[in-house]
């Protein structure tokens, strides 16, 4: 019993992960059409940036916490504005193409800076205790990024059910056709709604940090899980997402744990159950069939 | 037609640069080197995973012997002439294939040496079968380079994976704790050292009481599945056994912290762990972590004058890697320079058998059976942050393993 908590909780930790950035990968895709392979080398960023403030400049992980996302929101909004905004009425094959070579770009620009070796980041200190649950004690950071996740994602949640920001993200990313005939400027908010997503993946990465090997290959081998679980949500799907996110955290983890005799399905279950669930519905859990734009 | 003109042109080239560098070793063989010069090739991952442990400054380490072997022979060296070429073979076995072609074919390379990553290091060693020329694997751990891979042109000189398991394996098995739990990334290197390690603990009167192969890559960059399962076993193990890598291993030893299991009991021993690698987890992260060195900077004043050296060209302090490329393009040259001439099948002669010591290898051997270069190895563990008091100097050596007893003995499926 214990080990299955304890597991469980293991698996919402790394799902809090997937939910961050499948939920900002799905607002850009839902409001750009644009499947950002990027988000990665972002999340990335958001890890070293975290690294470099500290090491370089004595900025704790509190203050990194605010200051990469936000510093990272801003440089997405300032590349949505350069190049990502002239991909939107391209062949997606475009838009493949430029953010496949902008991860390139970030991760070599790292790598020429810091190398390949990773890099360390302790946990704050305030966070590196343990939490005694009773029947088991779990790392305090840990629990700490449950709950900032959790309530990060009812916030965003509110946000997109309760004000007209989120009315507009909402309609625009299940319609944007529809959306556009009801008269709603639309592309206003394409810019900000961009550097948002990347600023989730920003602070997925600031959060990562003190428990992950910070190095420029990270994201990368992340990404290739989000994009599983954005699938499985439903592409474009917000709720999705998230709960698709938090769902891969707790299959994997209790796959690891209970189907380790069979490494061959514990190491493909991501992908076993994207396409079992493709099957059974084409367009993921809540995803919705697209009218044709 | 252009195109065609160029390739003409460029084929016409290759073909004179091929003629000018091959045309010596047939005619001469009494003092004459190819070409009047000696290249070494260094051929290593240059950007990658292992670019840090080895890559760049391991080309340093290598021209710190040429400058060296100049420095001692003067005038009366076979030649003053050595160069070195370097490639990138970008931990891919077929790029490390072609690359190692180009090396003895085009640049005219004597010798080619690090070659990390297993898959890669073995297919240059048919490359160096193949065209008969001087191949001293560095980087890799695969033990089959002198098993059922050896030939008569490879040697294979720092570490392998039966030196890992058995120094880490058997000593942390007496000296520490006897029941393990092995933790390794699945695929053919974490399977090997798996295998080994568990030999080598048996072998010591411990037990293995519970063994996991974790996915590999582990896209989640999370064990704590893994982690969290050790302290709950039965018998609970006193030692979890992480044959990890680089980046991954750095996300077990964060975990092993967050999740306290020293406090818990169960000690860390880790399979394959570079300098570099204490560096960017810190020592605090992995004090009284234990693990196999093939060599270590600070063990004496020998080492430790090669480590100052060293740090003045590449700004770090040398790996055992690095070290061991020092020393490999050493004992070629001295080879050479006793031979007279750089003929591969003089330079093995002259090798094989002799019993050789310098900064890297102590109580050194090169094995005439197999070509295992064997020396002593060292059981390292890593300090607690109070006694560090100077960067780079994270480890203690526990214990000396002797050159007779770090290696294997020569495997059966070796024929030279």
């Amino acid at each position: 019993m214990t080990g299955f908590a304890q597991n469980t909780f293991n698996g919402l930790v790394s799902g809090a992960f997937y939910a961050l950035l499948a939920l900002g990968l799905a607002v850009i895709f839902g409001m750009l059409r644009v499947v950002n392979f990027a988000h990665g080398a972002f999340y990335m960023l958001g890890a070293f940036g975290a690294y470099v403030l500290l090491t370089e400049a004595g900025v704790p992980f509190w203050a990194a916490l605010v200051i990469m996302p936000v510093g990272l929101g801003l440089l997405g909004m300032a590349l949505e504005r350069a190049v990502i905004h002239r991909l939107t009425k391209l062949d997606p094959l475009y838009n493949f193409l430029l953010t496949f070579g902008l991860t390139l770009i970030l991760q070599d620009l790292v790598k020429l800076r810091y190398g390949v070796q990773s890099s360390p980041y302790a946990t704050p200190s305030l966070l590196s205790g343990s939490v005694d649950f009773g029947l088991f004690d779990f790392p305090t950071y840990r629990v700490f990024i449950l709950g900032f996740t959790v309530l990060l994602c009812v916030a965003v949640w509110w946000a997109l059910t309760r004000t007209r920001i989120g009315m507009v993200v909402r309609a625009a990313t299940e319609r944007p056709d529809l959306t556009r005939a009801l008269g709603i400027d639309v592309g206003r908010w394409v810019t900000p709604v961009f550097g948002f997503g990347i600023g989730l993946a920003g602070l997925a990465g600031v959060l990562a940090a003190p428990m992950r090997a910070v190095n420029p290959l990270m994201g990368a081998d992340l990404i290739i899980v989000v994009f599983a679980v954005v699938v499985i949500g439903g592409l474009g799907s917000i709720f999705g997402s998230v709960a698709a996110g938090f769902g891969i955290g707790l299959v994997q983890a209790w796959g690891e744990s209970y189907l380790s005799n069979f490494p061959i399905v514990s190491q493909t279950i991501v992908f076993i159950v994207m396409a079992g669930v493709l099957l059974w519905r084409p367009a993921g859990l809540f995803g919705r069939e697209e009218a044709p734009a | 037609m252009r195109r065609t003109m160029g390739v003409a042109a460029a084929s016409a080239a290759v073909v004179l640069v091929a003629g000018c560098g091959g045309g010596g070793p047939q005619s001469s063989g009494d003092g004459k080197l190819t070409g009047d010069k000696i290249v070494l090739g260094v051929l290593n991952d240059q950007s990658g995973v292992y670019s840090e442990l080895s890559g760049k400054n391991s080309v340093t380490a290598v021209e710190m012997a040429i400058a060296d072997f100049t420095a001692k022979y003067g005038d009366k060296a076979v030649t003053r002439n050595i160069t070195v070429e370097t490639a990138d073979h970008q931990n891919k076995p077929d790029v490390a294939n072609s690359k190692a072609q180009e090396m003895y074919d085009r640049k005219g390379v004597d010798l080619i040496l690090d070659v990390p990553t297993s898959s890669a290091a073995l297919k240059v060693a048919d490359v160096a079968k193949e065209k008969k020329k001087l191949y001293f694997n560095i980087g890799a751990a695969t033990t089959d380079l002198t098993g059922k891979s050896c030939n008569k042109y490879t040697f294979h000189y720092a570490y392998d994976t039966y030196m890992l398991a058995n120094g880490t394996g058997k000593t942390t098995t007496e000296q520490i704790g006897k029941n393990w739990y092995i933790l390794y990334p699945n695929y053919a290197f974490g399977q090997d050292m798996e295998k080994s390690f568990s030999t080598a603990i048996t072998a010591a009167g411990g037990t293995v009481v519970g063994r996991d192969g974790a996915p590999f890559p582990n896209t989640s960059g999370d064990f704590s599945t893994f982690l969290l399962k050790a302290p709950n076993l039965n018998p609970k193990p006193d030692v979890l056994g992480t044959m990890q890598a680089g980046a991954e291993l750095v996300n077990v030893v964060k975990q092993y912290n967050e999740f306290k299991l020293r406090d818990k009991g169960v000690d860390l021993a880790v399979g394959l762990m570079f300098l570099t690698d204490i560096h960017s987890l810190t020592p605090a992260a992995l004090a009284g972590t234990t693990y196999t060195d093939a060599w270590y900077w600070n063990f004496d004043a020998k080492n430790r004058e090669f480590a100052d050296r060293f740090q003045q060209k590449a700004g770090t302090r040398p790996t055992f890697a690095h070290a061991a490329n020092y020393s490999a393009a050493w004992q070629y040259l001295e080879a050479v320079q006793a031979a007279g001439t750089d003929d591969a099948d003089a330079v093995v002669k002259g090798l094989e058998g002799k019993t050789v010591e310098d900064v890297f290898l102590r109580n050194g051997k090169i094995r005439a059976e197999d070509h295992r270069v064997v020396h002593d190895a060292y059981l390292a563990q890593v300090k607690p942050q109070s006694e560090v008091t100077e960067p780079w100097d994270y480890v203690k050596v526990l214990k000396t393993i002797p050159a007779a007893e770090a290696f294997r003995t020569p495997s059966a499926d070796c024929k030279l």
